[in-house]
């Protein structure tokens, strides 16, 4: 279980090729799940089409929770992409792992911190990003004042805890639930008794790992709108 | 160690740049794809189906504004026909019973006329009857009386004989 990643230089740059591919799976599979259950719309919603709505409605639930949605409606499409990414690329470890030649290839992507935290940290850029867009310069920079002056080293570090958490969250609950699974799998083909006692952890940890994946997802959408909104609202 | 792997940037002793650039690259791009392939025709089509409905609410509602108005306005004409309706035969009554009076009274009055006419009439014919009776009576009479009797009888008697039997003939009469 302690495999290496398939290192790759290129102009001194290291790309994990493992996580480039499942960046591109994971990307691929929502594409294709978006695009082809958006074909053909109609005004009265039948099978995928009703399934994209309901996530764009949950979605849009989560944003309204926030903030005001003349405000939040620009998240949306950020929102709703976030979700079923993380999702699909939570779930993309669970059915197995593959290691060729002691490289780690097929795996969550949200397995790694790089990715998480890349993620976190484009968040988080964002929600600075709109923040002075939308209050101006001073208004976003007396938020920082607020709602006392000397809270302001707390507030410098909560932009930093925020980062960290919110990439970290994700990275530690995916990667923790390959590791039990990798496990697993180790004891399964270990020998006939590990297979028969792996085969029930197994299911159970699989079944939560799907649950884990999902409320993952769920959070770092909704923590990103209340980062987002705590920038962006003027009552907060 | 067995918990190497688990610390930050363990797969080497450098941070792997690259694969945050891969990350964002391929979010950003997977972002703008499902939006001008996939949000963006959904939200259209979920936008258009919020108006829709309220455009259709909006109908209903003028719709059912309308029919209402038009309700109370029959209702107002149909009060107003019963209005007139119920005057009119009242009219008709009243002109009735005008008529009917004056019918009554022309008829009677006419009644009453043309019997006092025929009265009269019938008076006046009396009178002429008897007058010209007696006048027959009274020549036969004497033509009679001069033949049977005629030399017996005085003037006086004869007048007194005469006059008796006119008296009598009246009677008879």
């Amino acid at each position: 279980m302690d495999h290496g990643a398939p290192m790759l230089e290129v102009f001194g740059i290291w790309f994990n090729l493992s996580n480039v591919m499942m960046l591109l799976v994971a990307a691929l599979i929502v594409f294709l799940i978006a695009f082809f259950a958006t074909r053909n719309l109609k005004l009265k919603p039948t099978g995928m089409q009703n399934f994209m709505e309901w996530v764009m409605d949950f979605v849009k639930g989560i944003i309204k929770s926030n903030m005001d949605w003349r405000d939040g409606g620009r998240f949306h499409v950020l929102g709703i992409t976030l979700l079923m990414f993380i999702f699909v690329s939570n779930m993309l470890g669970l059915p197995f792992a593959v290691v060729v030649n002691g490289d780690l290839w097929w795996k969550s992507p949200t397995a790694d911190p790089v990715v998480t935290m890349t993620l976190a940290a484009t968040i988080i850029i964002l929600s600075h990003y709109y923040g002075i867009k939308l209050k101006g310069l001073k208004g976003y920079s007396s938020d920082f004042l607020k709602p006392m002056p000397f809270l302001f080293p707390l507030k410098i570090i909560e932009e930093f805890a925020n980062t960290l958490t919110l990439g970290l969250r994700l990275y530690g609950n995916i990667y923790a639930g390959e590791i039990l699974l990798t496990l697993l799998a180790g004891l399964a083909s270990a020998s006939i008794f590990g297979f028969v006692g792996a085969i029930l952890p197994m299911m159970a940890w699989q079944g939560f790992s799907i649950f884990i994946g999902a409320i993952q997802a769920f959070i770092f959408v909704m923590l990103t709108m209340v980062y987002l909104s705590h920038k962006v609202s003027e009552d907060h | 160690m067995f918990f190497d792997h688990l610390v930050l940037g363990a797969t080497g002793e450098f941070l792997n740049i690259g694969d945050i650039i891969a990350t964002l690259v391929i979010f950003l791009l997977l972002m703008a794809l499902l939006k001008k392939f996939a949000w963006g025709p959904l939200m259209g089509v979920m936008q258009q189906r919020e108006d829709l409905i309220a455009s259709e609410i909006e109908t209903a509602e003028k719709s059912r504004q309308e029919s209402q108005q038009m309700l109370d306005e029959q209702r107002s004409l149909l009060k107003d026909a019963r209005n007139q309706a119920q005057e009119i035969v009242e009219n008709a009554k009243k002109q009735g019973e005008v008529s009917r009076e004056e019918i009554i009274t022309t008829a009677r009055a006419e009644s009453a006329r043309m019997k006092e006419s025929a009265v009269a009439e019938i008076a006046n014919e009396r009178e002429k009857a008897i007058a010209a009776v007696r006048e027959e009576v009274v020549a036969l009479t004497l033509l009679a009386a001069t033949k049977v009797l005629d030399k017996e009888i005085s003037e006086e008697d004869n007048r007194q004989l005469i006059n008796e039997t006119i008296a009598k003939a009246g009677e008879v009469q």
